[in-house]
Order: structure tokens, then C-alpha cells, then sequence
């Protein structure tokens, strides 16, 4: 269960939906012009993020690859009428606060995304939780710039007057544009924390997740579906890297005719070694990348 | 001349003009209407005129010293906290050009990397960050105890206003708006100085009356577009703050492109808008296309463009 605390802390803290991932800024702007509108967003965005993530994490063996996306969508869109119909049943002031966003959360990036980078090559049990630390995360990042602009908009918090009556709400910031101006702030805001961390020897840059984009400091084992896109949509990079293995390991015999031809497989098998290499180690070591000069090498063959 | 002979790389050319100095022949340039403000308005005005600058100064030093870099000599925020303050009525509350100040210089200027970096005029960009925000105090131009409305206003409402004290200043507005007259005189200063041409404020006045004329529903009646042309803060807007040096296009081209696009703004805002005044609102949307307009207006190099020749 180590692993779904490691979920929950990555959605709060380290890939904070709002704050790091900038994802979901349509509902960030739009609906938080209070702290309830914000929560009441954020927990009806994770509960469907929750489930959608377990649905779709249990038939990820069924789902074929080309047709995820719309398989993704079709979950997606039926917890949230489920949660529609359910929020106009028993929280109708709630749903008419939100109007139109509740049925956007359809098409809501930070769903699509998770179902895609994370729930779709992982198990369920760790997928339900990433969808529950990413909803809690998004929970968070909206109530608190739905509090900060009730709080400066309208002097008050969850309803109640909390600013003194000299104070003179800022209009403006209960309008579009202050809601950029407060997540520009707060987004600052913790940036500057994790800056303050990282100086103190925390390392904040490690990302966790399933899938930063980021292969060669990941340690993520199993995720045979990344090594693949990996090969097949930047070869330039990945051949760079194969390159640099297999000439760290053949010191220097390595025919760059046969590798540079991308070979899916021997991507795969390349990479997992660097892989079981980092879990030894403990320390993920990145693996120098060497650029092979090409003319040099040839001109060696010759001699 | 000492300090203008150096071995050094290009740019070789160097000008004599200064930062400081510019700023300078602009603050003086506003005197004319600052002081026509305050004899107007009354003490008030010079309290709200002090508050603002030394809010914006205020803040441009504490900036600075977090950043440990001193860019107060400049007196560049002395120009935006004058022209804040020439942009509030009177009747504001003390709390207001503070704010404004601290708007202008913290979140327009230095979040974005100080003078020279700021895609928009600070003064007006905190002016209209203060006209969403507190609607009701910023349009309340009550003077002397009389709650006039501004000529504009009247004018939009079908009443007969007076030209000539337009003209001169004689009436409810902003603290340096109201005085055409004083205006001019501060704009004739900056023309000789050489600090701005008349790119931009002769194609927006230009265009604006044109555009007035055509749409205004009055036709070239001159009484209404002198009425237009004095009321508000066209001539202030137009000289002071679309030349500013930072948020201005620097193509020759994309002057005249800016210029007309005001003009075409504010005359779409003042006719067809809700309210009777849009020169701020103009600015600032013009600042945001500065880039598009230089884009379209940059000068080819020499030896650049034209046809391929074919061997």
C-alpha cells in the first residue's frame, strides 16, 4: 500500500494538476469565483477521476490501442452523467453554480490525461488512487483560489463575511481576469516552497509518476507501451541513446548502420537493462550519451 | 565626449539621450496639466498626485532591493505615478492610488522583467485594473460638491455641452484629463524636444475624428468633434501614454498602424460602447498587438526578399 500513498502525496504535492501540471485551466478559471464552487468542482472532478482511472486501469487488456481515446471518452462520459443526474437530484444549487462545467468534465484534460499516461499501463488499485491523489490535489488548487478571490472579491470565505467592513472588495478579482492573476500567484507561491525545499537538500525534481516523458529517469518497471512511442516517435533521441549504451558496452565497435535503423526490440531489451541497472544501484544513473562520430569510425573500419 | 570615445563593439553610434532625461522631459511636459489638475480640482488633487507617486516609487525601490538592483534613477516610476494620478478623479479615496501604484509597477512592470520589458502602459493598465475593480469610485467625477456628470457622458445622453470650457478645462473628469489647452502645451514641449513625433497622436486623431464624423450620427458638425476631441482623456491618452517608448511599435509602419488602430478603438468604444469613455481601454488592447502590428511592418534588410536568382 506504499504505493498508493506514493500516488496520493504525487497528485497533492509533486504533480499538483493546477499548480505543476497546468492542466484543467478551463474549469480553474471559470468556476472558482468561490471557495464552494472550487470544492464543489474539485470533488465532483475526483470522483469521476477516480472511478473513470479504476475502469479503465481493469480494461486495459481489452481496450485496443488505436481506438483508446474514444474508449477513454465513452467511460469517462458515463460517470459523469451518473454524477449529473446525481448532483441535479441532491445538490441542485451546487449543479446550477457549475452549469455547463459539469458535463465539460467529459472532455476535461486532466481525466483524459491520467486515463492515458497513467491508468492504461498501470494496475487498478494504484490507478484508483492516482485518480484520488490527482482529484484531492485538484481540490486543493480550486478551493484555494476560490478562497483567495471570494476573500479579495467579495471580502468573504465559504459565505461568511471574514474581512472588516472597512474593506472595500476588488471587484476584478471575482472576474476572468483576477482568476489568472491568483493562479499565477499561488502557482509562484509553490514554486517558491519547493524551491526552499529543494535547498535544503529535499530532492522536489524526481518525478514519480508513471510517465514524465522523461525515460531515462524513470525507473518505471513494466511499461513496455512507453519503450515502444518511445522508439517509434523521437528515433533520433532514442537511437542517441541506444548508440551511447551500446558503445559504453562494445567500446567503440558499434556499426552504427544497423542500430540507427531503430529496431523496436533491441530499444526495448536496451532499455530495460538500464533499467534493472538503476534499481541495483538504487541511484538512477543516467548513462552518458555518447554522439558517435560517424566519420571516425568509418575511417577506423578502413584502416 | 570623453566617455563617448571607447574601444568597443557596435553599436558604435551612440545617443546622448538618457533614460533619466526622457523621463524628465515627460514629467515636466505634464506639468502644465498637473498644475491646471490641482488649481482646479483643489488640494485633493496634489494629495492623490503625492499618494500615487510615491506609491509606484515605493514600490520600484522595495522591488529593487529584493532584487538588489537599484532601478529607481530612472524616474521612469515617476512618470507612471503622475500619469496614474492624472487618471483618477478627484473624489477617489486615498487607498486607491496606493493600490494602483502597486498594481502598475509590481505586476505590469517588474513581474514581466522591469522598464523595457512591460507589454503594457503600467499607469493605464492599473487605471483599468481600478475601473473593473471599483466601478462606482472611479466613474464618480463629483467636484466642489456638485456630481456632474463628465461632458463626454452628457454628450452621449443627447445634452448640449460648452465647447470652450471643454476646451480649457472647466469641467468634471479625470485630475489631468480635463485641460485641452495645458495638455497641448505639455505635447508642443515634448514635440520640440524631439521626445515623440507625431506618428502615432496625428494618425489617432485622425482617425478617431474621421471615424466620428462617419459614425458619430452628427456628421462633420465641428462643435461635436471638438466636443469629442477635448472631452475625456483623448489628448492625454493620445500624446502622453500610446508614445510611451516601451509599449509602442517601433517600426515607422507600425506607428501609423497603432495610431489608427486607436483610433478605430476608441471611437468603436465611445460611439457603440456601454460607456461614454474607451481611450484607456484602446491602449492597452493596442499594446497587446504591438507584436502582430511590428511582425507585418518590419523592414526588409537590404539584400533580403525579392525574387531567387535563378542560375
Amino acid at each position: 500500500m506504499n504505493k498508493a500513498g506514493e500516488r496520493l502525496w504525487n497528485g497533492l504535492v509533486k504533480e499538483n494538476p493546477t499548480f505543476v501540471l497546468m492542466l484543467g485551466m478551463c474549469p480553474t478559471l471559470a468556476v472558482t469565483t468561490s471557495a464552494v464552487n472550487g470544492l464543489g468542482m474539485g470533488m465532483t472532478t475526483l470522483v469521476v477521476l477516480a472511478l473513470s482511472n479504476l475502469m479503465i486501469s481493469a480494461m486495459r487488456k481489452i481496450i485496443p490501442n488505436s481506438v483508446r481515446i474514444p474508449a477513454f471518452i465513452v467511460i469517462i462520459a458515463s460517470f459523469v452523467t451518473i454524477v449529473q443526474l446525481l448532483l441535479e437530484a441532491y445538490l441542485d444549487s451546487l449543479n446550477d453554480a457549475l452549469g455547463v462545467y459539469i458535463p465539460l468534465i467529459v472532455v476535461n484534460c486532466i481525466i483524459l490525461g491520467r486515463a492515458e499516461s497513467y491508468a492504461y499501463s498501470n494496475p487498478p488499485i494504484p490507478s484508483l488512487f492516482d485518480g484520488i491523489g490527482m482529484g484531492l490535489g485538484f481540490t486543493v488548487a480550486l478551493t484555494c483560489i476560490g478562497g483567495v478571490r471570494e476573500l479579495l472579491g467579495a471580502g468573504e470565505l465559504f459565505g461568511r463575511r471574514v474581512m472588516p467592513e472597512s474593506f472595500t472588495p476588488i471587484g476584478i478579482f471575482v472576474l476572468a481576469p483576477g482568476a489568472f492573476f491568483v493562479l499565477a500567484g499561488l502557482s509562484a507561491l509553490q514554486n517558491v516552497a519547493k524551491a526552499a525545499g529543494a535547498k535544503k537538500g529535499k530532492d522536489v525534481s524526481k518525478i514519480g509518476s508513471g510517465c514524465s516523458e522523461d525515460c531515462l529517469n524513470c525507473g518505471q518497471k513494466g511499461c513496455s507501451r512507453r519503450l515502444v512511442e518511445f522508439g517509434a516517435q523521437d528515433p533520433e533521441k532514442a537511437s542517441a541513446q541506444t548508440l551511447g549504451e551500446t558503445d559504453a558496452k562494445s567500446s567503440g565497435k558499434a556499426e552504427p548502420q544497423t542500430v540507427r535503423g531503430t529496431d523496436i526490440r533491441s530499444l526495448g531489451k536496451v532499455d530495460s537493462n538500464i533499467l534493472e541497472k538503476a534499481d541495483q544501484s538504487d541511484v538512477q544513473e543516467i548513462p552518458d550519451i555518447q554522439i558517435l562520430d560517424w566519420t571516425s569510425t568509418a575511417k577506423e573500419k578502413k584502416k | 565626449m570623453s566617455d563617448l570615445r571607447k574601444i568597443s563593439s557596435n553599436p558604435h553610434i551612440r545617443s546622448r539621450s538618457t533614460i533619466s532625461g526622457i523621463m524628465a522631459a515627460v514629467v515636466i511636459a505634464l506639468m502644465p496639466a498637473t498644475g491646471f489638475g490641482i488649481w482646479h480640482f483643489g488640494p485633493r488633487a496634489l494629495m492623490l498626485i503625492a499618494i500615487s507617486i510615491a506609491s509606484t516609487v515605493g514600490t520600484e525601490f522595495l522591488y529593487g532591493l529584493l532584487m538588489k538592483k537599484t532601478t529607481v534613477g530612472d524616474l521612469s516610476a515617476v512618470v507612471t505615478g503622475l500619469l496614474l494620478a492624472l487618471n483618477l478623479p478627484v473624489s477617489v479615496p486615498w487607498w486607491i492610488p496606493v493600490l494602483g501604484g502597486v498594481f502598475a509597477i509590481l505586476v505590469v512592470k517588474m513581474l514581466f522583467g522591469g522598464l523595457g520589458q512591460n507589454f503594457m502602459n503600467p499607469a493605464l493598465a492599473a487605471r483599468c485594473f481600478l475601473l473593473i475593480s471599483f466601478p462606482a469610485l472611479m466613474t464618480d467625477f463629483s467636484y466642489d460638491g456638485i456630481s456632474g456628470a463628465t461632458p463626454l457622458a452628457a454628450l452621449k445622453a443627447g445634452e448640449s455641452v460648452n465647447v470652450m470650457d471643454m476646451i480649457l478645462g472647466h469641467t468634471a473628469g479625470t485630475i489631468g484629463e480635463t485641460s485641452m489647452v495645458a495638455l497641448a502645451v505639455g505635447a508642443c514641449f515634448l514635440l520640440l524636444c524631439g521626445v515623440i513625433d507625431l506618428k502615432i497622436p496625428g494618425s489617432y486623431i485622425v482617425t478617431f475624428l474621421l471615424f466620428e464624423a462617419i459614425f458619430g450620427g452628427h456628421g462633420f458638425d465641428p462643435a461635436y468633434l471638438a466636443a469629442q476631441l477635448s472631452g475625456g482623456g483623448l489628448m492625454l491618452g493620445a500624446f502622453f501614454m500610446a508614445t510611451d517608448y516601451v509599449t509602442r511599435p517601433i517600426t515607422s509602419g507600425g506607428q501609423y498602424l497603432f495610431g489608427i488602430f486607436l483610433g478605430l478603438m476608441t471611437g468603436i468604444f465611445r460611439i457603440f460602447g456601454p460607456g461614454a469613455e474607451g481611450v484607456s481601454y484602446a491602449i492597452i488592447l493596442g499594446n497587446l498587438l504591438v507584436p502582430l502590428m511590428e511582425k507585418v511592418t518590419w523592414p526588409k534588410a537590404f539584400g533580403k526578399g525579392g525574387k531567387r536568382h535563378e542560375k
